[in-house]
């Protein structure tokens, strides 16, 4: 009795997840579908499917602009996030120290609050400073929120993190540098890529912050929005269909070398 | 200043201390600078830029006259973030049950699945159920191939920026649940069972209790993030709901009056700072996040 109730239980919640994972995909696949029809308005079903948008998004020069900004943006927070929430997540988890509590509580606030907000409280602070917002701007605002996500996903790694083998590498004569380099970072490697590849697709995928603090400047998420609001082409699903793939690309590619890390890393201990 | 700092010992850091140093500097540069401007202007001269250089509670006077109808902002914000955290509540507990204790080798891929639109930026999300619902869209044009009259119409509501605010913050009540469902331990609820407790029992007894943390950061999460949400309502809701985050948004922006702004925002801030605040010093992050 108490089985048969089980299985079904289990089944509803089977057929519940799948449900809520094809609704949350069926937008994508909406605006995929409009990015790839003919005319100039979307109409449901597609009669004539053409690659025209894709191609007029491909080379237009405006996009190209933006997809460098976006890049750019991306790439310089992923390598700053990385170098603040390295040292942020070993304060976060591995050393016991009197203000910890209080930092831990700090660092989630910029978590729990309306990025909208942030990002015109950004603006204001920016313009107190005498600073116009640019691309350089939106970099800020970005880290102001990716530090502490990235800090979070490397801090889980390093509560998994033993700190007697540091002491260990110490007492053996090692270096500082040199127990940072052969014990501290292989072990803590894939909580960093992890944060890494999270801070480069949370940057790429911002919407909010950009909005408010690049300025002049345009994103493709930013650029993507004010076409929606006034001024839609089948650009709009169709570069926002190409943003979409080239993040899952680097999340599937980033996963498959996170994958190869973990291999090795155990090939390596199995000879060790 | 440098001469004293030479000649005196330097006080020693603690290790954990001098770690948390570039986080605390762009912290404190880059979010609590900011808040203070905010809170600055707040009391500016309304209509002006004169920041720390006049001190006024006209913003407040303003938003709080009887005649302003602001507040229905307010209010339809946090109503429409109150429902949304009690939809994802029952939305995503049987999803973060079944990642800890049904889909074994799956669960990977189902939380791969369910971050992986993180990453796609929410206008361009969002903008995908204004093609499913639009005119001619998807649902009205599979409706009408099929033979029937055509969709509701459902754009431009109240009802479907709830609904776009249910969708875009998702993951954020289903990971801290899921993490919270995973600290309940296994034997815990095969004792309660050896004892003879209910199903029912057994969730509301043991299970819920012990998986509160972590539901109740989700909880908190969507609460604050949905009070200050703006694309849903402009995208999908067509402005047919103004929330705060738009009326600051004005102010900002077409309004230039930077002091009501910023009035508006410190409100917003106070209510939702506030709960975090409260929330968040009843939780103990080293045993949700790993340290068991």
């Amino acid at each position: 009795m108490q089985t048969v109730g089980r299985t079904r239980t289990h089944f509803l919640i089977r057929a519940w997840t799948v449900f809520v994972v094809l609704a949350i995909y069926l937008p994508i696949a909406c605006g995929a579908l409009a990015g790839l029809s003919k005319g100039r308005y979307f109409a449901f079903p597609v009669r004539i499917f053409s690659t025209e948008w894709w191609g007029k998004t491909l080379d237009s020069f405006e996009i190209h602009v933006l997809v460098q900004n976006s890049v750019l943006i991306a790439l310089i927070v992923t390598v700053l996030s990385v170098l603040f929430a390295f040292f942020g997540a070993l304060a976060f988890a591995r050393y016991p120290w009197k203000g910890r509590r209080a930092f831990q509580r700090l660092l989630l606030l910029p978590i729990f609050f309306p990025q909208p907000v942030l990002g015109l409280a950004l603006l204001l602070w920016f313009n107190a400073l005498g600073i116009s917002p640019s691309w350089k701007t939106a970099v800020v605002a970005h880290l102001v929120w990716i530090v502490p996500v990235v800090t979070l996903v490397i801090a889980i790694q390093v509560f998994s993190f033993d700190p007697v083998l540091e002491e260990a590498a110490s007492d053996l004569g090692a270096s500082r540098l040199f127990t940072l380099r052969t014990v501290t970072l292989p072990i803590l490697w894939p909580g960093i890529w992890s944060g890494a590849l999270f801070a480069f697709l949370l940057s790429w995928g911002n919407f909010p912050l950009s909005l408010y603090t690049a300025g002049a400047d345009s994103t493709i998420p930013k650029w993507l929005y004010s076409k929606m609001v006034a001024g839609y082409t089948p650009m709009v699903p169709a570069l926002g269909t190409m943003s979409t793939l080239t993040a899952a690309a680097l999340l599937l590619g980033g996963g498959l070398i996170r994958l190869l890390i973990r291999r090795r890393a155990e090939l390596r201990a199995r000879e060790g | 200043m440098a001469d004293g700092s030479l000649s005196a010992p330097a006080p020693k850091l603690t290790p954990g201390f001098r770690a948390s140093l570039p986080v605390l500097f762009l912290l404190v540069a880059g979010f609590l600078a900011p808040l203070v401007t905010v809170a600055a202007y707040a009391f500016a001269t309304p209509k002006s830029f004169d920041v720390f250089r006049s001190f006024t509670l006209q913003n407040f006077a303003a938003i709080f006259d009887p005649q302003n109808t602001v507040w229905t902002s307010f209010a339809w914000a946090l109503a429409l973030a109150f429902c949304c955290v009690a939809i994802l509540l029952i939305v995503c507990y049987p999803i973060a049950f079944g990642l800890n204790k049904v889909f074994g080798k799956w669960s990977g891929l189902v939380s791969v699945l369910f971050v992986f639109p993180l990453f796609v930026s929410e206008n361009v999300r969002l903008y995908g159920w204004v093609l499913f619902f639009i005119k001619n869209g998807v649902l009205d044009g599979a409706l009408k191939w099929f033979g029937f009259s055509g969709g509701p119409e459902l754009l431009y509501t109240p009802g479907i920026t709830l609904f776009g605010m249910v969708y875009v913050y998702l993951p954020f009540m289903l990971f801290p649940m899921t993490l919270g469902i995973a600290m309940i331990p296994r034997d815990l609820v095969d004792a309660a069972r050896d004892l003879g407790a209910g199903r029912m029992m057994i969730w509301r007894e043991v299970e819920l209790p012990l998986a509160m943390p972590g539901i109740l950061i989700g909880a908190l999460l969507t609460f604050v993030l949905a009070a200050g949400a703006v694309a849903e309502a402009k995208i999908l809701g067509g402005q047919s709901v103004i929330t705060i985050t738009q009326d600051i948004e004005v102010a900002f922006t077409y309004a230039q009056n930077w002091p009501l702004g910023s009035a508006l925002a410190l409100i917003l801030v106070l209510i939702v700072s506030g709960l975090a605040l409260a929330a968040m010093a009843r939780l103990d992050l080293d045993k949700i996040l790993g340290k068991r």
